[in-house]
């Protein structure tokens, strides 16, 4: 999310759920959304009834193909170049927002630099789509009088994943898509609380509401406020901290709620931090992979189980109620981490969720306005700065957060990795309908286990039969990491040269596969582009 | 051989054309419907040449507003009003649909107008095409009408090798396709919207209105929809003017109507009248009256969902509003006639049969309630009908006519409130006193019995019983078994002896009365 | 623009419906079709309204309001004829109410009810069907209890998108089917559940929920989703053992009354035997169970000792985006004002 704060001050979606059925165009690219984000699926859907055009960049041939009046079947690891063909057509043929570039944003001379080169027939050789889809598709959104542009882990799991996401945000601004409604840039949050994770500061650079942790005004504030001395110093990210383990740096280690060794690339690195790690403390609902490698496992209730707040992708803070009595001796976690702060000599005293809320609140401003009270009913959008403000529909109306929306185009720069003779295919990552990230809880749903009970890697047709590989046989998948079996579905949602699986199974674990490469700002992996063989097992 | 002209009646002096007005007919077994050469001799394409040279589109609209005429398929509804709402529609394509999916049993009038003169339909088209601005249209017709749509075909390439269809007609800059549609034999695809449904290749279901296909007709776009007697008179009009059009027929239904004469009557076949004219005129007429000197009892006019009129509503001048006053309706101008011989509890049966079993299955009231309703019905023509049914009828009669979705389910129940409102008596006869007065009705049908006195025993009744429900050995007394014999009739005439007899004889005849005291006794015992 | 419905002068715009105007003002109109999302099918004529100046009824879910207009919805012909329509529903119906697990969330039973429905008057034949179907592990069809509201059809194709189900025969034979009338595991199906959520009887039923618990016993709770970040919210149908029987949905919500299949049947794992009960503590490369005294302790002694030995950046900490906006504060605070680093992320990039 670091590109969009950048152009825009603010890195969430910029519009809510159900304004994507009033867009006269959506643009979704690397979002698989009929099956990561379905119910969204269904607003764009809709959306096209109501006569909006489709448009789908996506490598893969997935569900919303089906729907789209245009598909761009791109090359893995090729969206800057792709957006600048765009952006070079949306110049060339005078589709631009002139007045909203010269009044609402900075550096658009840059855009006009970069974008010369990328003229649709140049841009055609680089993603593989034919020329003229890229004029169609530049015209259907930069005509369109709202366009929305939804985008997900494929935009981002690259290591030129800023990069990306910044080219989507000069895209939007050069037709004035953003800070209007039914209109925006709009990243489709993975998992149920990311956006509440990282508005409340579970982020190494960041307090909550995005206050920079090196910034002396706020390190003032929180340490005023928890009445302790607060190191300003970034502290170190997901892959950071595994280095920082390997390198003895980092000696005690406490996952909440999280199983990298099946989320993180290379996972074989991964579980060799966790054996080196000198105290582990894993605190989940079930017994994870990451759990084996514990000294201590906590057991936590569930979401069923306690009382909170998620925030969801379009940063509506939603109320959940504790439904039933916690499962055994299972513990909510916020009560566990206020124990652990006792004993460790400090004196927490939260008598429920809705205190550590307004205590939130005291110390985000983009949560001021939000108390269990006022969402009990219905959420509130962030940002909410008080508590008679009626939250946000969308961002950036009249005035960009930080002020001028700055573009800040990119040149393309080809994936990490590139397929060779001994890794010739690229394997591109992502999920499936009936199961979530590592499978933690839907592994433990007997129904969606029955659906869909092991990795199926889909491979194209030609490349099955050059292999001699048929529907349900299993193969063995390298990459320079390390190697999984997989059974294998044929199938032409995969083009020639490319392979999908996601990372649901331990069994077939994706991300033995997966190239840590990260991406220079975010520090995201690229979990969408690496090089493996397949050998028939 | 000399004839003798005298002798030979010219066909106009016939019973059956003598009061007829053959406008839309007018060309049918005149020309060769195969020949555009023959139409276009007979004035074709003239009416059209006039549009696209010397009207503009709301000028075609305002002369057949000025003639008066209203839907022939059933509903009545004014025509010109009807292409108002199309031609005002917004929307860069529109669609003109010709409705020839006929249905009704019994009518084909339709077919007639197909088979007979297909050119005239196609010149209404294209003038109602180039009036709401539609530059497409649709011929939907059933596809049991292999010889129309056979002929359709041959119409619509003549007519385009005449440069009449397709692009820039009669150079006026105006371009019209057709196409042709065969339907696949589902009643309900002869509504509107059931129709485009079909078309655009969807279950052919009607949809709510609004949206009326004047706004959103097929594949959403603004739409009209007219039925095929509609079109054929749009030619005339144009050619002879609105006024010398609605100088023809009554003050709110001009001009004339065709018929489809069927049912126990001497002249069968394709009238067509003004409107106004009487239907003793109709059926005594030009249908000749009744079959074998028979009474009559009643019409059936307005297809499965119309309604059925008696004697006393034969001085009715018909147009469409005194129909639907008579609890009857146009139609598409099936009349069905029915004498002395009929039940008309079982005509409400069949009517209602067929409906029901081409409902749609999408709303409640229709779908349900006529199943419902057929039941009520089969349980009295079968005797087992209780006093009760009749207000049960009635109640399901109203529902489904008022909550029914689409007019097949409006109407559905027209032949059962029509006939319950002119014979009732039928009804109660069939519930009360288990007899069917038209003597149709199997079950009600008085069994017969063997007068003991008389059988000599010589089986051939027991041979002639097709249920074999006659007991009896040679040269002794037989019994039919009363209980089973469904009074075919069978063993009556075998009898050399004439010693069957229909039980309800007997109490009316003295020399029986033997027969009829057992009976009694029987029930004692 | 003004209307009139009930006497009751009510405010509405331009293009709504009788339905929804009275929805918003509280007055309930009964619909078995209608559903918000869906464009109107005018199927099952339950909303059939009186305007004044009109002869016949109109069905509100149908027709739009004009200024002016006088609007009556439960007048005594009104009233006789939704009594007709739901006599004609159940006598086509397999009213075996007494242990249906759809019973007291079923809307039929409900308008039978509200209409005095005490004897069905129109007995007859019923639409043949060959029972239960039951195939797929989240839901079953039983077509002897469908009323035909056709909403799960339309759900399907309008929302869903896939049209896996549709219809079948017509008039008095129809009935909703899959094509062929194949297993739905073999076609196209999502099982996103959005035709389970609408079904207004026992038609569609959740696995789950059969022979559980009668619907007023169960415990209704409203979560949010746990799966990705569209934010559903959705009920949680609790029985008295705290297991979750089925999961509903409202309307009014992020979701609009819609799931997909994890939201809608993937939340059994709450109750799943696999679940973490106790603390495990490590010993000799193997877990034991362990108090929460003695775990805490043996966490707050590792953590307090390595920070006072090698700074508080030698912790580092994992939060997570699958707890709430609460627990991850206390996490974040927890590393920053306990541990003393900033070392805390989550796997946001992930």
């Amino acid at each position: 999310m670091a590109g969009l704060a950048k152009s825009f001050g603010s890195g969430a979606m910029t519009n809510s759920i159900d304004e994507i059925e009033g867009a006269d165009a959506i643009f979704v690219t690397g979002s698989n959304t009929t099956e990561a984000h379905p119910v969204i699926a269904y607003r764009v859907k809709k959306a096209k009834q109501n006569g909006s055009k489709l448009i789908v960049a996506d490598p893969r041939k997935i569900d919303l193909v089906k729907y789209a009046d245009l598909w761009l079947q791109q090359k893995p690891g090729t969206d800057i170049a792709l957006l600048n063909g765009l952006m070079h057509v949306i110049i060339r043929d005078d589709l631009l927002d002139k007045k909203y570039i010269q009044k609402r944003t900075e550096n658009f001379e840059a855009v006009e630099d970069i974008m010369e080169k990328y003229d649709p027939e140049h841009v055609a050789e680089i993603t593989g789509v034919p020329a003229e889809d890229i004029v169609k598709a530049a015209h259907m959104y930069g005509e369109a009088e709202r366009a929305s542009i939804l985008y997900a882990m494929g935009i981002t799991q690259h290591t030129s994943g800023t990069d990306n996401v910044l080219s989507i945000a000069c895209l939007a601004m050069l037709t004035g898509n953003v800070g209007k409604e039914n209109a925006g840039v709009n990243p489709l949050r993975g998992q149920n609380n990311v956006q509440g994770a990282c508005d409340l500061g579970a982020l190494p650079n960041v307090y909550p509401g995005y206050q920079a942790v090196d910034d002396e005004e706020v390190n003032k504030k929180f340490s005023e406020a928890w009445g302790v001395e607060l190191s300003d110093e970034v502290g170190l990210t997901v892959t950071e901290i595994f280095d920082g383990i390997e390198e003895d740096e980092v000696k005690a280690l406490y996952v909440m709620g999280e199983n990298p060794v099946l989320s993180d690339p290379d996972s074989n690195h991964i579980r060799e931090a966790l054996e080196q790690v000198e105290f582990l403390v894993v605190q989940d609902i079930f017994m994870s992979d990451t759990a084996e490698y514990a000294d201590v496992v906590l057991p936590a209730a569930s979401f069923a189980e306690k009382d909170g707040t998620f925030t969801n992708s379009e940063r509506k803070v939603q109320k959940l109620d504790q439904v039933i009595e916690p499962i055994g001796e299972s513990k909510s976690d916020w009560e566990i981490l206020m124990e652990l702060a006792n004993r460790l000599g400090h004196d927490w005293d939260y008598s429920s969720a809705s205190e550590i809320m307004d205590e939130i609140a005291r110390v985000s401003p983009i949560y001021g306005g939000i108390s269990y009270e006022r969402i009990e009913e219905e959420g509130l959008q962030w940002p909410c700065p008080d508590y008679d403000h009626p939250g946000t529909k969308y961002l950036h109306k009249g005035e960009f957060s930080r002020g001028l929306g700055q573009f800040n185009p990119a040149e393309y720069i080809p994936p990490a990795e590139k397929p060779d003779e001994d890794y010739p295919y690229v394997l591109t990552t992502g999920r499936r309908l009936f199961h979530f990230h590592t499978r933690t809880m839907s592994g433990n749903s007997p129904g969606l286990e029955e659906q869909y009970s092991e990795e199926l890697m889909e491979i194209s047709l030609a490349d099955a039969q050059r292999m001699e590989i048929e529907d349900g046989d299993r193969v063995l998948v390298s990459s320079r990491r390390g190697e999984v079996e997989s059974k294998v579905t044929v199938t032409d949602r995969v083009p020639e040269g490319l392979v999908f699986m996601s990372f649901h199974f331990a069994e077939s674990a994706a991300n033995v596969l997966t190239n840590p490469a990260l991406d220079p700002v975010a520090k995201i992996p690229e979990y969408k582009v690496c090089a493996v063989n397949i050998e028939k097992s | 051989m000399a004839t003798n002209e005298e002798n030979i009646p010219s066909y106009q002096d016939l019973d059956f054309y003598k009061s007829q007005r053959r406008l839309a007919l007018a060309n049918c077994g005149f020309i060769d419907p195969e020949s555009i050469e023959d139409y276009i001799a007979s004035d074709g394409y003239q009416a059209l040449s006039k549009v696209l040279t010397e009207m503009k589109p709301q000028e075609v609209i305002d002369e057949v507003k000025e003639s008066g005429l209203r839907g022939r398929g059933g509903g009545g509804f004014p025509t010109g009003m009807k292409w108002q709402f199309a031609y005002d529609a917004s929307g860069d394509k529109k669609y003109i649909i010709c409705n020839a999916d006929e249905g009704d049993p019994g009518a084909f009038m339709d077919r007639g107008l197909l088979e007979g003169d297909p050119h005239s339909i196609l010149e209404g088209m294209i003038i109602g095409g180039y009036a709401i601005g539609a530059d497409e249209g649709y011929i939907y017709i059933r596809a049991e009408y292999p010889l129309a749509i056979k002929r359709l075909e041959k119409a619509i390439t003549a007519a385009e090798e005449k440069g009449l269809l397709g692009e820039d007609i009669f150079g006026s800059g105006f371009n019209f396709k057709l196409q042709i549609k065969a339907g696949a034999g589902a009643f309900v695809c002869g509504e509107e919207t059931g129709l485009m449904a079909s078309i655009e290749g969807e279950r052919g279901m009607p949809t709510p209105r609004p949206p009326f296909p004047a706004n959103k007709g097929l594949w959403d776009k603004p739409s009209n929809i007219n039925n095929v007697e509609t079109f054929a008179n749009i030619p005339i009009i144009i050619r002879e003017g609105a006024a010398s059009f609605k100088e023809l027929g009554t003050e709110d239904s001009s001009g004339t109507k065709v018929f489809a004469l069927t049912g126990m009557i001497e002249n069968t076949g394709l009238a067509e009248v003004e409107m106004g004219t009487t239907m003793r005129e109709i059926i005594f007429g030009i249908g000749g009256g009744i079959q074998d000197d028979k009474e009559f009892k009643a019409v059936q006019i307005g297809g499965p969902s119309g309604g059925c009129l008696p004697d006393e509503k034969l001085d009715l001048p018909i147009d469409y509003d005194s129909l639907i006053e008579a609890g009857a309706m146009m139609g598409s101008g099936g009349l069905v006639v029915m004498d002395e011989n009929s039940c008309m509890v079982d005509v409400a049966r069949f009517f209602l049969n067929f409906v029901q079993s081409e409902s749609c299955g999408k709303c409640t009231p229709c779908r349900e309630g006529t199943r419902r309703m057929l039941e009520i019905l089969n349980r009295i023509t079968q005797g087992e009908g209780e006093e009760e049914d009749l207000e049960l009828l009635r109640t399901l009669a109203e529902s489904v006519k008022k909550l029914s979705l689409c007019g097949l389910g409006k109407t559905a129940p027209n032949p059962v409130l029509s006939t319950l409102r002119y014979f009732e008596d039928e009804y109660e006869a069939h519930i009360k006193n288990d007899e069917c007065p038209g003597g149709v009705c199997q079950n009600l049908l008085p069994g017969y019995i063997i007068d003991y006195e008389k059988c000599i025993g010589c089986t051939y009744c027991i041979d002639a019983c097709p249920i074999d429900v006659v007991d009896g050995r040679l040269e002794e007394i037989h019994e039919i078994n009363e209980e089973d014999c469904n009074a075919c009739g069978a063993c009556e005439p075998e009898c050399p002896v004439d010693a069957i007899i229909q039980k309800n004889y007997i109490e009316h005849f003295p020399q029986y009365r033997h027969l009829l005291e057992e009976d009694e006794e029987e029930v004692e015992a | 623009m003004k209307l009139t419905i009930n006497g009751e002068k009510l405010e509405a715009t331009e293009g709504q419906t009788i339905l929804e105007v009275a929805q918003e003002n509280g007055i309930d109109i009964p619909n078995l079709c209608y559903s918000p999302e869906l464009k109107p099918e005018g199927a099952c004529r339950m909303c059939v309204v009186d305007i004044e100046g009109v002869a016949d009824p109109v069905t509100a879910c149908t027709t739009e309001v004009s200024a002016g207009m006088v609007v009556e919805t439960e007048t005594p012909s009104l009233k006789k004829m939704r009594k007709v329509l739901v006599e004609l529903m159940l006598a086509n119906h397999d009213v075996e109410c007494l242990t249906c697990d759809k019973a007291g969330d079923c809307k039929l039973q409900d308008y039978a009810y509200r209409y005095s429905v005490k004897k069905v008057r129109f007995e007859g034949e019923k639409t043949e069907f060959k029972g239960i179907k039951d195939d797929n592990p989240f839901f079953i069809r039983d077509n002897r209890k469908c009323i035909l509201c056709y909403k799960c059809v339309n759900l399907c194709k309008q929302v869903q998108g896939e049209a896996s189900i549709n219809l079948e025969n017509r008039g008095f034979d129809t009935r909703v089917t899959t094509a062929f009338d194949l297993p739905l595991e073999e076609i196209n199906c999502q099982f996103c559940g959005l035709c389970v959520n609408e079904c207004p009887t026992g038609a569609l039923m959740e696995k789950s929920a059969l022979r559980k618990a009668r619907n007023w016993e169960l415990k209704k709770g409203s979560t949010i989703c746990p799966y990705c970040g569209v934010g559903c919210e959705l009920e949680l149908n609790i029985d008295e053992n705290d297991q979750i029987v089925k999961v509903t949905t409202n309307s009014d919500n992020v979701n609009r009354g819609q799931t997909c299949v994890k939201g809608k049947f993937g939340l059994d794992f709450v109750n799943s035997e696999e679940r973490l009960t106790k603390p495990l503590i490590k010993e000799e490369g193997r877990f034991r169970e362990a108090s929460w005294e003695e775990a805490l302790d043996k966490v707050a002694d590792n953590f307090g000792r390595i920070r006072d030995e090698f700074g508080g950046d030698a912790t580092a900490a994992l939060s997570s985006a699958k707890c709430t906006n609460e627990e991850n504060y206390l996490m974040q605070k927890f590393m920053r004002a306990v541990m003393g680093t900033n070392s805390v992320d989550h796997c946001a990039r992930l």
